[in-house]
C-alpha cells in the first residue's frame, strides 16, 4: 500500500485556542480511514487544515506533492474532495447546477453542458435525480447532505473528505448512505470519514484515527480503538473509564 | 426567447435608423441612453451577477476619459484614442481587482469607491499631463454639430452594443456561471475547484474595458473634461440604481433600467432640478423596498 495522504506535525491555532497539536495521518489508497472524537475534538479543524480552508503548520502531502498553504481551489483540483458538516449549496441554483459545479471547476469536464450531463449521473446515483430541477434551499437537511456527497463526487476526486454526511439521517437512510461509500472506495477513491455514529465507523473503516483535545490519541483497526482504554475515556470521561476497567478485570 | 430576440432586432433597427430620422434633441437622448446601458451592463457583470458591490464605475470612466483625451491632444485617431481608453481602464481594472477583489462584500465596495477618489486625485494634482484642476481642453473635431452628433451617438452605440454583447456571451457561458456561484456560496465555490480571484478580476476587467471606451467617446464629445467631472461619483451610483430599476444579475435588466432612468431623468427631474439629489435618494429607498428584483423581476413574479 502506498500514502495517498500523509499528514505530519499539524498544528492549528485559533488566538488562545490550540485546536490541531502536531497531528499525524496517512490515508493509504483505497482505504476507509475514520476520524472520530468528542465535539470539539478537532476533526473538522483537521479536514479545513488539509483543504485549505485555515492556516496551519507542518507538513501536508497529497499524492506525494505538499500542499501545505495551498490555495483551497488548487488542492480540490490536485483531486482532493470534501463535504462540509454545515451543509454549502448554492442556495438560489437547481440542485443540477450545484452539481455541476464540482464537475466544471476541478472535475475538469470543459463545458457547461458536459458538467451538466456528468451531474445527472452522479444525482442518479446519490439519488437525487428526482429533484434535480429544484433550487437546493427546498431541500431537506438529509438531501442536503446528500447534495454535498454529490457535488464532491462530480470533482472526480482522488480523495474524498466526509464531514458528517450522515447525520440526521434514520436507519434505512444510513443503509443507503453506507451502500454508496461503499461504492465509491470500491472505485479506488481514497475515503476519510468524519463520524459520530459508531455503527457507521465499525461498519465500514479499515481504520479508525481517534482526536482529543487537538491531538491524536489512538490509531488502528476499529474494534481495537473501541475498546482502547484512552479512548473510552476520551469519550465518557475517567470515572467511568476506571469502572469499565474494573469490571473488565 | 424568441419574443426577446425580436424586441432586441426592433431596437436595434431603431438605434439604426435614429441619426437619419432623429433631430438633435434625438440624438442626444439616443447618446445618453446607449452610454447608460454601456455603464450599468458593465456594472452588472460583477455586480450584479457576483453581488460585489463595485463603486468604481467611475474610476473607469474618468481613466477612459483621460486617456482618450490625452491621445486625442496628442494627435492621434479617434477610434483609436476611444480604443486606448478601454485598454487603460481594463489594466487599471486588473491591478485594482487584484488588490481589493480578495475583500468581500462592505470592504470591497468601500475599497473600490476609495480608487475613484485616489484617481481623482492624481487626475487634480498631476497638472503637468492632465491640467490638474483646470481641465484639459480636447481639440475641436473637423465636422458640423450635427455630423459630430450622429458621429458621437454611433460611437457609443456601438459600445452598448458591445456591452450587451458581452453580457450575453458571459451570462450564458462559464464565467457567468462561476459568477453566480461566487454570488451563492464563495467558500464553497473554491472548495469545489473555482479559482473565485480569477473570476471576479476577469469580470472586473470586461467592465473597465467597456466603461473606458464610454468615458472617452464622452470626453471627445464635450470637448472639455476636468477632474470633478469624469470621475464624478454619481457616474458611480446612477448605473447601479439603473441596474437595480431593471433586474439585476439579468442580462436585460441593465437595457432596461436604462431606459426607465433616462426616461425619470427626462420627465421628472428636468421639472425639480434643485432637489435633483434628493429624488435619487427617494428612488434608492423605494427600489430598496418595494422592487428588490427590479422591473424585470417583479413581472416575471407577476407571470409565474
Amino acid at each position: 500500500m502506498t500514502a495517498l495522504l500523509e499528514v505530519s506535525g499539524l498544528s492549528v491555532r485559533f488566538a488562545g485556542l490550540q485546536a490541531l497539536a502536531d497531528v499525524s495521518v496517512t490515508a493509504e489508497v483505497g482505504e476507509i480511514l475514520g476520524l472520530i472524537g468528542p465535539n470539539g475534538a478537532g476533526k473538522t479543524t483537521l479536514i479545513n487544515a488539509v483543504s485549505g480552508a485555515v492556516r496551519s503548520t507542518g507538513r501536508v502531502t497529497f499524492g506525494g506533492r505538499s500542499i501545505a498553504g495551498m490555495a483551497s481551489f488548487r488542492v480540490a483540483r490536485l483531486g482532493l474532495a470534501r463535504t462540509y458538516q454545515i451543509v454549502q449549496p448554492f442556495p438560489a441554483m437547481t440542485v443540477l447546477d450545484n452539481v455541476a459545479a464540482g464537475a466544471l471547476f476541478a472535475g475538469a469536464e470543459g463545458t457547461l453542458p458536459r458538467a451538466r450531463s456528468a451531474a445527472e449521473r452522479v444525482l442518479e446515483r446519490v439519488g437525487l435525480q428526482d429533484a434535480a430541477g429544484r433550487p437546493a434551499a427546498e431541500l431537506t437537511l438529509a438531501q442536503r447532505k446528500r447534495l454535498e456527497v454529490a457535488k464532491a463526487l462530480a470533482a472526480r476526486p482522488r480523495m474524498l473528505l466526509l464531514d458528517e454526511v450522515n447525520a440526521g439521517l434514520n436507519a434505512s437512510e444510513i443503509e443507503g448512505a453506507l451502500a454508496l461509500i461503499r461504492g465509491i472506495a470500491a472505485e479506488g477513491v481514497t475515503v476519510l470519514l468524519v463520524e459520530h455514529l459508531m455503527r457507521v465507523v465499525s461498519g465500514l473503516c479499515d481504520r479508525v484515527v481517534v482526536l482529543h483535545h487537538g491531538r491524536s490519541i489512538a490509531n488502528g483497526p476499529p474494534a481495537a480503538v473501541l475498546a482502547d482504554p484512552a479512548v473510552v475515556e476520551a469519550y465518557l470521561g475517567h470515572r467511568y473509564a476506571a469502572r469499565a476497567a474494573g469490571m473488565a478485570s | 426567447m424568441r419574443r426577446l430576440a425580436a424586441g432586441m432586432a426592433l431596437l436595434l433597427a431603431a438605434a439604426a435608423l435614429l441619426p437619419i430620422v432623429g433631430g438633435p434633441y434625438a440624438l442626444r437622448i439616443g447618446m445618453m441612453l446607449a452610454m447608460y446601458i454601456s455603464l450599468a451592463s458593465s456594472w452588472n457583470l460583477l455586480g450584479g451577477m457576483a453581488g460585489y458591490p463595485s463603486f468604481a464605475t467611475a474610476a473607469f470612466f474618468g481613466v477612459g476619459a483621460y486617456t482618450g483625451a490625452l491621445l486625442q491632444g496628442a494627435g492621434g485617431p479617434l477610434p483609436l484614442a476611444w480604443a486606448a481608453g478601454g485598454v487603460a481602464s481594463a489594466l487599471v481594472a486588473f491591478v485594482v481587482g487584484w488588490v481589493v477583489l480578495p475583500l468581500r462584500g462592505h470592504y470591497f465596495a468601500i475599497a473600490s469607491l476609495a480608487v475613484v477618489i485616489v484617481l481623482r486625485q492624481i487626475a487634480t494634482n498631476w497638472t503637468d499631463l492632465t491640467g490638474g484642476g483646470m481641465g484639459l481642453n480636447l481639440p475641436v473635431l473637423a465636422l458640423g454639430p450635427e455630423a459630430q452628433a450622429r458621429m458621437i451617438y454611433a460611437a457609443q452605440a456601438v459600445v452598448a452594443v458591445l456591452a450587451t454583447l458581452v453580457s450575453v456571451v458571459v451570462a450564458g457561458g462559464r464565467l457567468g456561471f462561476s459568477l453566480r456561484c461566487i454570488k451563492q456560496n464563495e467558500t464553497a465555490a473554491g472548495m469545489l475547484g473555482l479559482n473565485t480571484r480569477a473570476a471576479k478580476a476577469t469580470a472586473f476587467v470586461l467592465s473597465g474595458a467597456i466603461v473606458g471606451p464610454a468615458g472617452a467617446i464622452y470626453a471627445s464629445s464635450v470637448s472639455y473634461i476636468e477632474p470633478g467631472d469624469v470621475f464624478d461619483i454619481l457616474l458611480t451610483v446612477e448605473p447601479i440604481i439603473m441596474t437595480m430599476l431593471g433586474g439585476v444579475g439579468t442580462v436585460f435588466g441593465p437595457l432596461l433600467g436604462a431606459g426607465l432612468f433616462l426616461l425619470l431623468e427626462q420627465t421628472v427631474w428636468a421639472s425639480f432640478l434643485s432637489v435633483h439629489a434628493a429624488v435619487l435618494g427617494v428612488l434608492v429607498v423605494v427600489l430598496a423596498l418595494f422592487l428588490p428584483d427590479g422591473v424585470l423581476g417583479r413581472f416575471r413574479r407577476a407571470r409565474a
